[in-house]
């Protein structure tokens, strides 16, 4: 049954993730003409490996905000797995790449549980929770750096390959980023779990009279968020080399900037992984597109806070029609 | 009647802290009924409810399945034994398409455990059907008027093939109609063979709808009986438990001169050239269909909605547009609709909320010191007689009715000249009912000028001197009181011509 509201809604929907895509284009277009070198291989391939670790933590970021959540603590967890990682490898130079990964990864999520076991249990919003824990993974991370620093002259030689390494042309650190936002916007969309994270940040009371299990699904939305940041900690430490303490400090917000520029809804229920991917695409895209432009980076920061509020004027804009008509079409049944 | 009952509560006792919400209370529900539960509010209706839905346990008794005895440790478990409730605020996600809301933890899948949107549709698309309802299935909850939602609370219970559905005050939002076409789907789903609890404050709906009926006081179960065997008088006798003198204690009053005046009151697409005058003293209910433009028009009065045109006099005096300062300047109260959203703040004191139009006039110096509120609040939930344990409780742990009567005590502080009320009772109960329209009569009495939006005809019939009645926005009839009765004022209010 597909009538005329439900196409027209589709494309309303869709025209979200549209809508930053041709501003994304726009940008490289009008970029490319002032100089064309900045559509060679090697600008382009540049470009996508700079925002592979913003769009790993944005995909993990999406799962949380749908959920009327916020994980204001991954740039914090970058910081302590990369810094955890460097350790190891340091002390194991033997260690595989994979099993270093996967350190991140579990580190990560492990410290994603403790938000959202906080939240859970504690009954505390998300905000103050991983605003609180946003300090404290930073401060650990301090206290056992001790204002160390890994230097890649001593971390093994095979992981920092891995972060310069490519598959088929294509380097890993992309490839691990596609694939994380592939599998989370696949699990949102297809799976039961995904629908009910979309239930939940829709309307939170009544996901629970729907008998669907906010306690857990909570948990596991802090978890994925973690263990995104926690693997975008490995890739950090494999692409720069150097890691101290303060690795991934301010990170959150340019992941919340990504994530509300991508069209997810801040107070959840819409949006998407593809979405928030593309937001973080177009926010690394700007950085790099300006200094060609000749405009100041001081614009920057400007303009990033533009965008935020263009995408939450035009989502208010869109609800706001759809709102409208939708109203209409049920007064006239 | 001898046979298993599908669904029997047996024994069960429920106390919050040390109130005693329900207290030994049993009673069966059999399959192809539709049984009322009635009791004023407070009575124990929904802690009842929510032990079927499985928000609440029970501390003692059981609830039995086919005489099996249940363990709802959660909504899912209730939802698992084929138990639906229908919550009177239906509890949909806006953000997600209607299908989805009806199939949301039981998506029918293909493989790898994908959902499958489409199956999830025609699912949908078939219950509608079935249900014979006009809804698009991939449309987003969000828009859907009250009476389609609670379409598709149902629809989702069928899906589920719920053979119990218990529907919490389904009709309180709904227009004549709407009311209509829900019950049809009511009476469907007991013939084929469901089990429903039907909770309303409406009699006329019980009597027109219900086979039995259970009625409640004070946590505790009075008596049930088919509804033939039992008269409305003695339904409302055994609900508050003492002959109730009377529920509309209208009295006549000799009305003074005009004091508000409304001339020509317009706004695009919401209500066109509306004019009324209302006198000292005189009580005006404004009627219709819910959706008519009531509500908009009264807001636009006070000033909390825009106008387009139009103008608004108190006492000859021309009140400035939307500004709902200059109208209680001017001795304009306005009772809101929503208590809850836009009555109250609900985390807030009672103190605070009691007093809350007044803390310029009670400040000293621009501060609220030396217990000023507290003293005004203390007189005015008095006089209204408020049951409350402590003036600085939040005002969101009393009962619906005592809620309401803070709304009042704030407004009624303010010694207003027009007093406009929309749905004054609005999912209260009989005894608080009856003590608001006493107190409305009190007003009047006092010269109050009052104007009154009411979706419930007995109330509008009992209290009003005269009704002005609103369809699709325009103001479509004025009837004398002595004119006035459900078939004049429905006839205009459905647009319908006299035959």
């Amino acid at each position: 049954m597909s009538t005329p509201t439900s196409s027209r809604v589709a494309v309303a929907l869709r025209a979200r993730e549209l809508g930053i895509v041709l501003a994304l284009v726009a940008l490289v277009v009008v970029t490319a003409v002032v100089n064309p070198l900045f559509l060679s291989g090697q600008s382009l391939r540049d470009l996508v490996l700079a925002a592979a670790i913003l769009v790993v933590m944005a995909a993990g970021q999406t799962v949380v905000v749908i959920t009327r959540n916020i994980d204001l603590s991954v740039g914090s967890v970058l910081g302590l797995s990369a810094y955890a990682v460097g350790s190891l490898l340091e002390a194991a130079p033997g260690t595989p790449v994979v099993v270093a990964v996967l350190v991140g990864i579990v580190i990560g999520g492990a410290l994603g549980l403790v938000n959202g076991a906080l939240v859970r249990f504690g009954n505390v919003p998300a905000l103050v929770v991983t605003l609180g824990t946003l300090y404290v993974f930073r401060g650990v991370a301090f206290l056992w750096a001790g204002g160390q620093q890994i230097n890649a002259d001593e971390l093994p030689g095979g992981f920092l390959a891995f972060g310069t390494a490519t598959v088929l042309g294509v380097p890993w650190l992309i490839v691990i980023a596609a694939v994380v936002v592939i599998v989370t916007g696949y699990v949102l969309r297809n799976h039961r779990s995904g629908r009910e994270l979309y239930a939940m940040g829709s309307d939170p009371a009544a996901a629970r009279l729907a008998g669907i299990p906010v306690g857990r699904r909570t948990l596991a939305a802090f978890a994925v968020s973690g263990a995104c940041a926690g693997l975008a900690g490995v890739l950090f430490a494999a692409r720069f080399g150097t890691v101290d303490a303060a690795a991934g400090t301010g990170y959150e917000l340019n992941v919340v900037a990504a994530v509300v520029v991508g069209g997810v809804a801040v107070f959840g229920g819409s949006g998407t992984a593809y979405g928030a991917a593309i937001g973080a695409l177009l926010l690394t895209t700007i950085g790099s597109a300006l200094p060609v432009l000749g405009i100041d980076q001081f614009w920057q920061q400007a303009i990033v806070g533009a965008l935020i509020l263009l995408a939450i004027g035009t989502d208010r804009a869109v609800a706001a029609r759809v709102a409208a008509r939708l109203r209409k079409e049920s007064s006239r049944v | 009647m001898d046979q298993v009952p599908l669904l029997a509560v047996a024994s069960v006792a429920k106390s919050f802290g040390a109130v005693a919400a329900v207290r030994d209370v049993s009673f069966p529900l059999h399959a192809g009924e539709i049984h009322a539960l009635v009791g004023e509010n407070g009575a124990g209706k929904s802690t009842i409810v929510k032990m079927l839905a499985g928000v609440h346990r029970p501390d003692t008794g059981r609830i039995l399945l086919d005489g099996r005895p249940l363990e709802l440790a959660s909504p899912a478990d209730a939802i698992s034994e084929g138990i639906a409730v229908i919550y009177q605020e239906p509890t949909l996600f806006p953000d997600l398409s209607v299908a989805e809301n009806i199939v949301m933890g039981r998506q029918p899948r293909r493989s790898l455990g994908r959902v499958d949107h489409r199956a999830a549709s025609r699912l949908a698309a078939d219950l509608f059907v079935r249900l014979g309802v006009a809804i698009d299935p991939g449309r987003p909850a969000r828009g859907l008027s009250i009476a389609d939602q609670q379409i598709v609370e149902i629809a989702k219970a069928l899906s589920r093939e719920a053979r119990v559905i218990v529907m919490d005050e389904p009709t309180a939002a709904l227009s004549g109609v709407e009311v209509e076409r829900l019950f049809a789907v009511a009476r469907s789903l007991r013939d084929g063979g469901a089990a429903l609890l039907f909770i309303s404050h409406r009699f006329e709906e019980i009597t027109a709808l219900c086979d039995r009926v259970t009625i409640m006081r004070d946590g505790r179960h009075v008596s049930t009986d088919p509804l033939d065997a039992i008269g409305v008088d003695e339904i409302v006798r055994r609900m508050v438990g003492r002959p109730l003198d009377t529920l509309f204690p209208k009295r006549e009053v000799p009305v003074g001169d005009v004091v508000l005046e409304v001339e020509g009151l317009s706004r695009a697409g919401v209500f066109r050239d509306v004019s009324f005058q209302v006198r000292a003293g005189e009580i005006v209910a404004l009627a219709g269909l819910v959706g008519a433009g009531r509500s908009e028009v009264v807001q636009a009065v006070f000033g909390v909605d825009p106008r387009d045109g139009g103008t608004v006099r108190v006492g000859g005096t021309v009140l400035r547009a939307g500004s709902p300062r200059a109208a209680m300047a001017a001795g304009i109260a306005l009772v809101p609709e929503d208590r809850r959203q836009q009555g109250l703040v609900l985390e807030a004191s009672i103190e605070r909320n009691a007093t809350s139009t007044r803390w310029r006039s009670l400040a000293r110096f621009g501060l609220l010191v030396g217990g000023a509120e507290r003293r005004s609040a203390a007189e005015w939930t008095a006089r209204l007689q408020t049951k409350y344990a402590r003036l600085d409780d939040p005002v969101a742990r009393l009962s619906g009715g005592n809620q309401q009567k803070v709304v009042l005590a704030k407004w009624l502080s303010t010694a207003p000249r027009v007093l406009i009320v929309d749905e004054p009772t609005r999912g209260i109960d009989v005894g608080t009912k009856a003590e608001v329209h006493r107190l409305l009569s009190d007003l009047a009495t006092d010269g109050v000028a009052i104007v009154m939006v009411s979706s419930e005809l007995p109330e509008v019939l009992g209290m009003a001197d005269r009704v002005l009645v609103m369809r699709e926005g325009h103001l479509v009839a004025e009837i004398a009181r002595s004119d006035a009765n459900e078939e004049s004022v429905m006839r205009a209010a459905t647009g319908q011509v006299a035959a």
